[in-house]
């Protein structure tokens, strides 16, 4: 018979995990395993094995045996699948960063990378936050949101912000006493990739009375103020 | 010094804790010492203590257990919704429940009107007193 797709769903529904409905012998009639050794002339049809691959003739002993039996690892098949996004969290929503290096700052989100991270941008011209990663969970999602159908994200993911290796440098006697100027400035590349983001989402901010203000003013808490009776 | 709102038939009251916490219901008959039979017009009528209830100035004129249509009709007759909206008592309740409604913006934006305004009232208070020191 032609290579048909395997059945998806068991013939033998299962009672309790572990106990099914049918017998083997009620089984082995469902299945049809009659109707196929019937059909072969009372065999089951097999096929003839594999040549095997013939074991190479100089295989020399090991040279090292060790002294107790070494467990092999269990290998491990886990992938981690990017954070699942808060459904308050879409595209063009204002967030408010709780922690880091612009902690209070009120940000437009762009997209999740492909890592699960978040990609945000102040924009930098209202309120000093560039192009940034920012974990989900340091970030309250306000319900207003700016409108990011003018903006390309697409040539943004993970690799965009990895860090440059730094070079090893030789411990030689003279490089001890220098002090090692980094050179950390930004690359254009960059700036006009911040550029072009920004440029047509502060249109959209502009739109909005307020809005501009509004992304540029940090997030503070005062006397009285109760964040677990707020809303945002 | 007396006592000026009283339980009796008609007498309109907030619930004050519980399930039906901020509703406005209508005292409808006195169960015992404690109780009382409470209606609204979207409320099934239920019994309630009294410690649950803050009665307000609004009654209304009903016989004793009305059916739903009678208390909804002496409602409409009486105004009790305008009433309510209107005493300083229930515009206090809703200006309290638009605050708690507010979003991260809208509260931006009561900031920024309210730096506004007081800038516009100093900048007027200093203007009247340059004007009536000289």
């Amino acid at each position: 018979m032609a290579p048909s797709k395997p059945r998806s769903k068991s013939r033998n529904p299962l009672l309790i995990p572990g106990i099914g409905k049918f017998s083997r012998s009620k089984m082995y009639h469902k299945r049809g395993i009659w109707a196929l050794k019937a059909k072969h002339g009372g065999t089951f049809p097999r096929h003839d094995p594999k040549p095997a691959a013939p074991e190479p003739a100089s295989k020399k002993p090991p040279k090292f045996y060790p002294a107790d039996d070494v467990k092999t690892p269990v290998p491990n098949r886990r992938k981690p699948k990017p954070a699942k996004l808060r459904a308050s969290i879409t595209p063009g929503t204002v967030l408010i960063l709780l922690a880091g290096r612009f902690m209070g700052k009120r940000v437009v989100f762009l997209k999740q990378l492909p890592s699960g991270l978040l990609l945000i941008t102040g924009p930098f011209t209202v309120n000093g936050v560039p192009l940034r990663r920012v974990n989900q969970a340091y970030v309250i999602a306000t319900s207003t949101k700016v409108d990011i159908s003018g903006v390309n994200v697409d040539k943004f993911d993970d690799k965009y912000f990895a860090k440059d290796k730094k070079k090893a440098y030789k411990k030689s006697e003279s490089s001890f006493f220098e002090t090692e100027k980094q050179e950390k400035k930004l690359p254009q590349q960059k700036k006009d990739d911040q550029k072009a983001v920004d440029t047509p989402l502060i249109k959209a901010i502009e739109a909005v009375e307020y809005l501009r203000g509004y992304l540029g003013t940090k997030f503070t808490l005062r006397s009285g103020t109760k964040p677990h009776e707020l809303q945002f | 010094m007396p006592f000026k709102r009283y339980v009796e038939i008609g007498r309109v009251a907030l619930v004050n804790y519980g399930k039906e916490y901020g509703r406005l219901v209508v005292i409808v008959d006195v169960i015992d010492q404690n109780r009382a039979l409470v209606d609204a017009p979207d409320m099934v009528r239920g019994q309630i203590n009294f410690k649950r209830l803050s009665l307000t100035d609004i009654k209304i004129d009903i016989p004793r257990v009305p059916k739903k249509k009678t208390l909804i009709q002496a409602m409409e007759v009486a105004d009790v919704k305008n009433k309510w909206e209107n005493s300083s008592w229930g515009r206090k309740l809703i200006v309290q429940k638009r605050r708690a409604a507010l979003n991260d913006f809208d509260r931006f934006k009561v900031m920024v009107a309210k730096i506004k305004r007081g800038r516009a009232i100093r900048q007027k208070l200093g203007r009247l007193k340059r004007e009536n020191a000289v």
